[in-house]
C-alpha cells in the first residue's frame, strides 16, 4: 500500500451549507411496540445520514439552510385537544357520496372509524373479510404482526435522512390492508391534521394491497397557517399493488404556509396490476417529495397525475422515478403546475428501463404556466434506458400567458383577472380530466380562484 | 341610435405609421363595408378599434355612446358594445365554447350589476342551443375546446356564434370571409344577416367582394395608404370587383405616399 503524501486543506468558507440547527430528536423518544425493531434500525439511519445540503445531486434546487431544525419537537399525547379542530370540509367525501372508512391523524392523537351517528364506520362486511384501515396506534395493538411484517418493505430508512426520521418516529400512521380478491366499493379516507406552531408531524402511510384486490384510497394532509411560526412533517408513504390487483390512490397536500414538508414515497406494482397515482399540491412552505414507481411484474401500468400551485414565497420540489423493471409495463406521468408570486417550483423526473424490460412503454410530461415575473419553475426530465425494444417519450414545458388568447377573452367584455383565471383552468383541464372525482376537482378549483385573485 | 365615430385617427405599431388620419362614422342600424388592398391598414383598423395593446393610437378620437374609447380598455369596449369577429381566432385550450361564453355573459351581467348570481344553466343552454341553430351548428360544439383545433369555418362560425350570444350594437368583422369556402361563406353570412336589423351596425372588412354578395353593404369606402380614399353605395364594390384597385392606386397614389 502506497503512502499518500500529507497535505493540509484549508477552507475558507464563505457560505454555511448546513442547516441553522441540528433537530433534537434523541433515540428516547422512539415508540415502542410491533414496529420497535424497525424504529432502532431507522433511527441508525437516521444518525448516519447528515441532513441534506445543496451539494447532494436531489437536493440541488432545495436549500436547508433556513430550516429551523432544532425548533421542532414531537407533539405531547392529546396535544391536538387545545389546537384548532379539523374543519368539517376537510372531512367530507372527496370522491363519492360516502366513505368506506375514515382515519383521522392529529398531532398527538388520532380517530378511527368516528363514533356512531356519522355513519362513517369501516363497513362490517369489509372487516369480515379481512380489510384493515385503521391508525398505527390501533394496528399495533389489533394487528402487530401484519404490521411488523409489511413496514418497511417499499420505502428504505436509508433512501434518505427524512425517510429514516419517518420510520423512526412516525407518532402515528395509516395502516390500508386489503386481502387477495377482495374488491373495497366504498373510497376510504384518512386526513392528517397538523395545526400548531414548532410542532413535528411524523407519519407513516402504508397500502398493502394483496393480489387481485381493489380499492380507492385518498389520503390528505392539511393543516391552517400559522403565521410567524415553523412547523414540520415528515412523512413515507408505502404501497404495494399485488398482481392483477386495483389502486386509485389521491393524495392532497394543502399545508399551511409555515410547514416544511418532507415525503418518501413509493408503489410496487405486480403482475398485470394498476396503479391510478393522483397528487395535488397547494400548500407548505417547503415541499421537497420523492415518489418513486416501481413497476415489478410483467404488464404492471402505473399512471401518475400531478397539480400544483404556488404563490408567494412557496417552495415546491417533487422528484419522480418511473421504474420498469419487468418487460410490457406502461408508465404515464403528467404534472401540471402554475405559480405565481415569487414561488418557486421544481419537477425532476426520471424513466428508467431496466435490461430486459422490453416493450415497455413510458411517458413523462411536465407543464408549468408562469403568473407572475418573481415566480420560477425549473422542469428537468429524464431518460435513463438499458433495453433496447422500448418507447419513451417526455416533454417539459414553462410557459407564461400570452398576450394574444388574454385580449381575445378581453375583447368579450371579460375582465382581467377572469380572463386570467379562465387561461389557467383551461390549462389545468388536461389533469383535471384525469382525475374522475367531482370532489377533488372542485377542491382545486377553489384554489386557482383564490391563488389567481392574488397575482 | 347611436354611432360609432372615428376622427382623424392616426395609429402606429412598433414606431411605424400605419392608420394616417381616418375618418368614419358607423351607425347602429347601418353595414358600412371598407374595402382595399393588403397592407393599407384594415386589419390595424379593427384591432385599434378593439384596443390591441400593440397599436398605438398618436392622434384622433373614437366616441361611442358619449364614451372616448380610446380611454377604454378592450373589456370596458366589449361591454361598452363593440364587438371584433377576428381574421385569426386564437385557440384557448382546455376551455370550452360553453364556459368561456358563459363567463362573458356573467362578465357583461357583474358589470351592470356587481351582485348578479350569473345566467342560469337552464337558460344560458336553451340561449345557446337556439344560437348554434341559427348558425347550423352541431350542439356538441359547444363543448368543444375554443378555437382549438377547429377548421377555418369552424373558427369564423364560432365567432359569429359569440356575436349571436354577446349581440353587440357595433359588430366589425375583419375579413371574415378569408378561408370559407362558399357554402361556410353563405352559412356565416346568412348568420349576420339574421342578427342585423336596427339595433346592429356593422363594419365589414373585407379585401373580396365576393362576401358582399352575401351581406349587402349600405356604404362602400376604399381604404389606402391608412386612410378612406373613396366612399359611395353598393356599386362601387360592384365597380372594384370589375376594375380591381389599380384605378384607385393611379388617382391617389400621389398624394398618399
Amino acid at each position: 500500500m502506497q503512502e499518500k503524501p500529507k497535505t493540509t486543506v484549508t477552507t475558507s468558507r464563505t457560505r454555511r451549507e448546513r442547516a441553522a440547527s441540528d433537530f433534537t430528536f434523541t433515540a428516547d423518544m422512539l415508540p415502542d411496540g410491533a414496529l420497535a425493531d424497525f424504529r432502532r434500525k431507522a433511527w441508525d439511519e437516521y444518525i448516519r445520514l447528515p441532513l441534506p445540503t445543496t451539494r447532494d445531486e436531489p437536493w440541488r434546487r432545495t436549500d436547508l439552510r433556513t430550516l429551523p431544525a432544532g425548533d421542532f419537537r414531537l407533539p405531547k399525547v392529546d396535544e391536538y385537544l387545545d389546537l384548532p379542530d379539523i374543519p368539517d370540509y376537510l372531512l367530507k367525501p372527496l370522491v363519492s357520496d360516502q366513505h368506506g372508512g375514515q382515519v383521522i391523524l392529529y398531532p398527538g392523537g388520532s380517530r378511527v372509524d368516528p363514533s356512531a351517528g356519522s355513519g362513517q364506520r369501516l363497513d362490517p362486511a369489509l372487516v369480515e373479510q379481512g380489510v384493515v384501515f385503521t391508525d398505527f396506534r390501533t394496528a399495533e395493538r389489533q394487528h402487530p404482526e401484519l404490521l411488523a411484517k409489511l413496514a418497511g418493505e417499499i420505502v428504505r430508512p436509508q433512501d434518505g435522512k427524512f425517510a429514516a426520521l419517518a420510520a423512526a418516529l412516525s407518532q402515528n400512521g395509516i395502516l390500508l390492508y386489503v386481502p387477495r380478491g377482495v374488491t373495497v366499493e366504498q373510497p376510504l379516507h384518512s386526513v392528517l391534521w397538523g395545526p400548531g406552531a414548532n410542532l413535528a408531524h411524523i407519519a407513516h402511510i402504508l397500502a398493502w394491497i394483496e393480489d387481485g384486490a381493489s380499492v380507492t384510497y385518498v389520503h390528505e394532509a392539511a393543516s391552517p397557517t400559522e403565521a410567524g411560526a415553523h412547523a414540520l412533517h415528515a412523512g413515507i408513504v408505502e404501497i404495494h399493488v399485488g398482481d392483477g390487483a386495483n389502486l386509485r390512490f389521491v393524495e392532497l397536500q394543502s399545508w399551511g404556509e409555515h410547514v416544511w414538508n418532507f415525503s418518501h414515497e413509493r408503489a410496487r406494482v405486480g403482475r398485470d396490476a394498476s396503479l391510478d397515482w393522483i397528487f395535488g399540491a397547494i400548500g407548505s412552505r417547503l415541499t421537497k417529495n420523492f415518489s418513486d414507481l416501481d413497476l415489478v411484474g410483467e404488464g404492471a401500468t402505473g399512471r401518475m397525475s400531478g397539480f400544483y400551485f404556488t404563490d408567494g414565497t412557496q417552495h415546491l420540489d417533487h422528484d419522480t422515478q418511473q421504474n420498469h423493471l419487468a418487460p410490457h409495463t406502461t408508465s404515464d406521468l403528467l404534472f401540471k403546475g402554475a405559480l405565481t408570486g415569487k414561488s418557486r417550483s421544481v419537477w425532476q423526473g426520471m424513466i428508467y428501463v431496466a435490461p430486459g424490460a422490453q416493450k415497455t412503454d413510458g411517458y413523462q410530461a411536465n407543464r408549468n404556466l408562469v403568473l407572475s415575473k418573481g415566480a420560477r419553475a425549473d422542469s428537468i426530465p429524464g431518460l435513463e434506458i438499458l433495453a433496447d425494444d422500448v418507447r419513451c417519450t417526455h416533454g417539459a414545458t414553462v410557459g407564461k400567458i400570452e398576450e394574444e388568447p388574454m385580449f381575445y377573452l378581453r375583447s368579450r367584455g371579460i375582465p382581467p383577472k377572469d380572463a386570467e383565471r379562465l387561461i389557467v383552468e383551461g390549462f389545468f383541464d388536461p389533469i383535471m380530466q384525469r382525475i374522475p372525482f367531482e370532489g377533488v376537482r372542485a377542491r382545486f378549483q377553489e384554489a386557482i380562484t383564490a391563488k389567481t385573485a392574488n397575482i | 341610435m347611436s354611432e360609432l365615430v372615428i376622427k382623424n385617427l392616426h395609429v402606429s405599431i412598433d414606431g411605424k405609421e400605419i392608420l394616417k388620419g381616418l375618418d368614419l362614422t358607423v351607425e347602429q342600424g347601418k353595414i358600412h363595408a371598407i374595402m382595399g388592398p393588403n397592407g393599407t391598414g384594415k386589419s390595424t383598423l379593427a384591432y385599434t378599434l378593439m384596443g390591441h395593446p400593440s397599436y398605438e393610437v398618436t392622434e384622433g378620437e373614437v366616441w361611442f355612446k358619449g364614451e372616448n374609447v380610446l380611454e377604454l380598455e378592450a373589456d370596458e369596449r366589449s361591454r361598452l358594445g363593440l364587438f371584433l369577429a377576428f381574421q385569426y381566432p386564437v385557440a384557448i385550450p382546455g376551455v370550452t365554447v360553453a364556459n368561456f361564453l358563459r363567463t362573458a355573459i356573467n362578465s357583461r351581467r357583474r358589470a351592470e350589476n356587481p351582485d348578479d348570481k350569473g345566467i342560469s344553466i337552464p337558460e344560458f343552454r336553451k340561449l345557446l342551443k337556439e344560437k348554434m341553430d341559427l348558425l347550423k351548428m352541431d350542439h356538441n360544439f359547444a363543448g368543444r375546446y375554443l378555437n382549438d383545433g377547429f377548421s377555418g369555418g369552424e373558427k369564423k362560425r364560432a365567432e359569429i356564434l359569440q356575436m349571436a350570444t354577446l349581440k353587440p350594437e357595433i359588430a366589425i368583422l375583419d375579413e371574415t370571409d378569408s378561408g370559407l369556402d362558399i357554402d361556410a361563406l353563405r352559412i356565416v353570412a346568412d348568420g349576420v344577416n339574421a342578427l342585423t336589423g336596427s339595433d346592429l351596425g356593422v363594419l365589414v372588412i373585407t379585401h373580396y367582394q365576393r362576401l358582399l354578395n352575401y351581406i349587402k353593404p349600405d356604404y362602400v369606402h376604399i381604404m389606402l395608404g391608412g386612410r378612406i380614399v373613396e366612399s359611395g353605395g353598393p356599386e362601387l364594390a360592384l365597380h372594384l370587383e370589375e376594375q380591381g384597385y389599380d384605378w384607385v392606386r393611379e388617382k391617389y397614389d400621389e398624394t398618399v405616399a
